[in-house]
């Protein structure tokens, strides 16, 4: 077939990072293939190599700077795990707190900045109306404030806490910078408060606009934006879902468990692949193998974030998001849900359970309590930390010398996970709304509501998984003499010395 | 038949001590290399760092500060101030792919003519061992 | 008519853009001043309708984020022919910020590290009829104003609020600063500092201590309990939020007027407040700080006098 049009969107708007989507029309106007070329990379991996461990949180923050708060504390982790160390309660909750804060944040920010604006003011509305100000000249200006002032809010709680909000720093192996003191907890407690109220109205405001709108509930039930994959995300003991801590879940595209396993375990289920064509990698499940952009029980390919994380939980661990679970699963048909769109519905539910989460740990008597350093006393080697960031599963992987300087950083960041579905989603949405070779610009948008939904992060997503780093595992008695020391090389091959 | 490599070295020495020596092995005709570009400070404690990465960048092999020995400075403290600036710096120059060999710093006294040409013959010979220092890559943005 | 401006990002984390929607409800005020006509995080406007603007009819291009490749180069050469000012918003673009470690490397080394499973990313490739391109990636990273002519600089990591609003405001009003001028206060961040009163006449240190290895109190100076603080070489405007955190200052609003290169000047500072005089105790004491580079050019390296690590 002869080509005879190229369509380039370019710059993709209203989401993280640097992206461009080629469409590439045949002879009778239809799309033959559309690709969503990620161009940039920065190589943090390797210059993280000489850096002092402990100077991680605060530079791998500046992977991104819509979620630092995320790369920050996944970091943080991984320097418990290296040094060995248990941060005392108060500093674990401190720690939950500012996440679950910043959960509530981001993604308010994605609802009423990034991606809320396609629904709000419409996907085929001018471009000129299709961002936040278009969104506060529909819902009018009072509304536009109360966004405003709680999104300061929440911001002034982070870095009353963590000392900024935009690269916090409070994150130190075995605990946090500074302790909590009462008045601070008192702030926290107000403002988790209004969080909660704030997620409900969200909540309002997407059922009004969104599910009152019957041409929406049709796109978002479209098989234009559906793709049945696998889905991944942090569960506790419970199977609920967790941003801050747990087992990884992977659940199949019929709904069933497929594997459950611990964070350090990520490098032995998945992979990832190159494509010559941009810049970001795209993970999938090593056992299933890369059978190319392909969705089905058979292909590696897999999800995460939101609508992955509601997927893959039994539940959630709060009482006002459980119910907002059950109604998302009751109305869409079920778990797991697999319409794309249904992304901006399911963040909304887990806006509920950070805000609750957060309410939770403001009223917690230990959050005050002044002790919140454990000094680490072990060598360092290795650690893995993990998180669910906002935009998904987020694992840090360090490698030290016996002073901590950095060796190694392994980081499978967050969107990479989502990056063959992204692209399948963009191909999907080009192939079935543009015919004839019309593309207006409100095709156009519609085709970059596709990626939107995932609110990918591509600054964090061009961030590789370098292959197989070298691992090792020693096993200490007692007095803390080596019993047996397992390594695997750079192949997967484990020896036992 | 290639010329032979022959290393640009910039010399900071200080007026009361090391460029004394220097005119010192002047006046007594002691032959040593003449490879050095010599700037005169009033102390070997007056050389900031970035006077140092200023000649790097500019195409120097090598850095050489002479100062007073320890305890003979003209203002107390300054040499012990370039000492302790010197041990950091070499250890960020290392960082930068700047060899020791490239930057030293020496203790000469004013009586220690002599002493000049070994240092000085020193550090050029083992600068011409290492070869001339890798271009700096071409800056692509301009 | 009101004034255009735009915001556009290179190698960048976001943290600019997250920056200025940190104005809260100011943003709303300059949002009614001035129109904004490209936003990549924010608006829907495209490189052609850029492109399609005539030049010099942006007041001013607000860019961050350092020269990483191509594409980033042939962005900010649109955005300069299309502004009459450009404001080089941020550290990175200021001084090549945290992207600017790669330096410590080359395209080579870091792909070699990135792309492991045989496959390279092309800046040309074809596909069953398909041509596609991505930008260059250069072997070093380098600042806005090696790139482009820069009329202004707004420094930190990101940029504070009252520093943003200062500087749109001085932008668009009568007097403008002197070409060149960093638009923060131009003296060291001690001044500023919640702790300066805790600061010793003359302080030394027998030893560096790392982060993780003390709990420092919260009101003495950091420097003087032995962490590498370095708000004595670093520029002020950020209001101390990192010494408020109980953390170090880590430079990133870059060095005052007076200095041409930030490492060279911390690393002096630095240098200065250790308590001795023997050469191997110096040495041993100059150990105990373990990354000079990360330290000292963290947010500086690829404007710094040598710009980068030289390769084999």
């Amino acid at each position: 077939m002869e080509i005879t049009r190229t369509v380039t969107i370019e710059p993709v708007t209203r989401l993280e990072g640097h992206g461009r989507i080629e469409i590439f029309l045949d002879s009778q106007g239809s799309v033959e293939r559309a690709y969503f070329q990620v161009p940039e990379l920065r190589g943090f991996e390797k210059f993280a190599q000489g850096r002092p461990a402990e100077d991680m949180p605060q530079i791998t923050s500046r992977i991104c700077g819509v979620c630092p708060t995320a790369h920050h504390m996944a970091s943080t982790k991984a320097l418990d795990a290296l040094y060995q160390v248990t941060p005392p309660p108060a500093a674990r909750k401190i720690r939950e707190l500012v996440y679950s804060a910043f959960f509530v944040e981001d993604h308010a920010l994605h609802f009423y900045f990034l991606g809320g604006p396609d629904f709000v003011v419409g996907p085929q509305a001018p471009a000129s109306e299709r961002n936040v100000l278009g969104v506060i000249a529909k819902v009018g200006i009072e509304t536009g404030r109360k966004v405003i002032a709680m999104r300061r809010k929440l911001r002034e709680l982070m870095a009353l806490a963590a000392g900024k909000a935009a690269h916090p720093v409070f994150g130190l192996p075995g605990g946090v910078s500074k302790p909590l003191t009462v008045e601070d907890a008192a702030r926290f407690r107000e403002v988790a408060d209004e969080a909660v109220d704030f997620a409900c109205f969200t909540m309002d405001v997407f059922e009004k606009i969104v599910l009152g709108n019957s041409g929406y509930v049709n796109l978002i039930l479209s098989d234009t934006f559906t793709h049945r994959t696998y889905y991944m995300g942090l569960v506790d003991e419970n199977n609920h879902v967790n941003f801050y801590d747990g087992a990884i879940r992977v659940v199949a595209p019929d709904g069933h468990q497929w594997a459950r396993f611990e964070p350090g375990e990520f490098l032995n289920h998945v992979a990832e692949h190159t494509e010559p064509w941009t810049y970001m990698k795209f993970c999938y499940l090593k056992e299933l193998g890369w059978k190319g952009f392909s969705e089905g029980e058979d292909s590696g390919v897999y999800s995460v974030a939101p609508l992955a994380r509601l997927n893959v939980a039994d539940g959630m661990a709060t009482p006002l998001a459980h119910q907002a679970y059950l109604k998302f699963h009751g109305t869409l048909g079920g778990r797991p849900v697999h319409h794309t769109l249904a992304n901006h519905w399911a963040r909304v539910v887990e806006m509920l359970y950070a805000a609750e989460r957060m309410r939770e740990l403001a009223n917690d008597p230990e959050l005050t309590d002044p002790t919140v350093r454990v000094l680490p006393t072990a060598i360092p080697c290795e650690g893995v930390g993990v998180v669910e960031a906002p935009r998904g599963t987020l694992v840090h992987h360090y490698r030290t010398d016996p002073r901590g300087i950095i060796t190694g950083a392994n980081l499978i960041v967050a969107t990479q996970n989502n990056a063959a579905r992204i692209s399948m989603s963009v191909e999907k949405a080009a192939k079935k709304l543009i015919t004839g070779g019309q593309v207006p610009d409100g095709i156009l948008n519609m085709v970059e509501m596709a990626f939107r939904a995932y609110d990918p992060c591509l600054g964090c997503a061009t961030h590789s998984l370098p292959g197989s780093m070298p691992l090792s595992v020693q096993v200490r008695d007692a007095a803390g003499a080596p019993l047996v020391v397992l390594r695997r090389d750079s192949h997967g091959t484990v020896r036992r010395e | 038949m290639p010329e032979a490599f022959e290393p640009k070295i910039v010399a900071f020495f200080c007026n009361w001590c090391t460029y004394l020596a220097a005119d010192l092995a002047g006046t007594s005709r002691i032959k040593y290399a003449p490879n050095t570009r010599i700037v005169r400070v009033m102390c070997s404690g007056r050389v900031d760092p970035q006077f140092v990465l200023e000649a790097f960048a500019k195409g120097a092999d090598g850095v050489l500060i002479g100062g007073c020995h320890p305890g003979d400075c003209h203002y107390q403290e300054g040499n012990y101030k370039a000492l302790r600036r010197y041990e950091l710096l070499r250890r960020l120059l290392n960082q930068l792919g700047i060899e020791d060999a490239r930057f030293r710093l020496e203790w000469i006294s004013a009586a220690e003519g002599d002493r000049v040409r070994v240092v000085v013959d020193d550090m050029v010979e083992k600068l011409r061992a290492l070869g001339p220092r890798t271009p700096a890559y071409r800056r692509e943005v301009a | 008519m009101k004034p255009k401006i735009a915001f556009y990002w290179c190698a960048s984390c976001g943290g600019c853009e997250e920056a200025v929607v940190d104005l809260d409800e100011a943003l709303l005020d300059v949002a009614d001043a001035v129109e904004i006509v490209f936003w990549p995080v924010a608006l829907d406007f495209k490189v052609k309708d850029l492109a399609a603007m005539p030049p010099g009819s942006i007041l001013a291009s607000f860019i961050n984020g350092a020269i990483r490749n191509s594409e980033q180069r042939e962005m900010v050469r649109l955005l300069r022919a299309r502004s009459q000012v450009v404001v080089a918003f941020g550290i990175c673009a200021q001084l090549g910020g945290i992207p600017g470690l790669a330096n410590l490397s080359d395209a080579k080394g870091i792909f070699a590290e990135v792309y492991r499973d045989g496959v390279t990313p092309q800046t040309l490739y074809r596909e069953n009829g398909h041509t596609l391109t991505l930008p260059e990636f250069f072997d070093t990273v380098a600042a806005l104003d090696e790139v482009i002519d820069v009329d202004y600089y707004v420094p930190g990591c990101p940029p504070t609020p009252n520093l943003i609003r200062d500087a749109v405001s001085t932008l668009l009003g009568a007097e403008l600063p002197p070409k060149g001028a960093v638009l923060a206060p131009d003296k060291a961040l001690c001044e500023q500092c919640p702790r300066k009163d805790t600061r010793p006449e003359k302080l030394l240190l027998k030893e560096f201590k790392r982060v993780h290895q003390i709990v420092p109190d919260l009101q003495t100076c950091l420097l003087a309990q032995g962490l590498v603080c370095l708000g004595a070489a670093t520029r002020a405007g950020c209001d101390a939020r990192c010494i408020r955190g109980n953390m170090p200052c880590t430079g990133c609003f870059g060095p005052t007027s007076r200095v041409r290169d930030f490492g060279a000047k911390a690393l002096s500072a630095v240098a200065s407040v250790v308590d001795c005089n023997e050469q191997s105790v110096i040495a041993q004491i100059m150990d105990t700080l373990p990354d000079p580079v990360g330290t000292f050019y963290r947010y500086s390296l690829p404007s710094s006098l040598l710009g980068r690590r030289r390769m084999e």
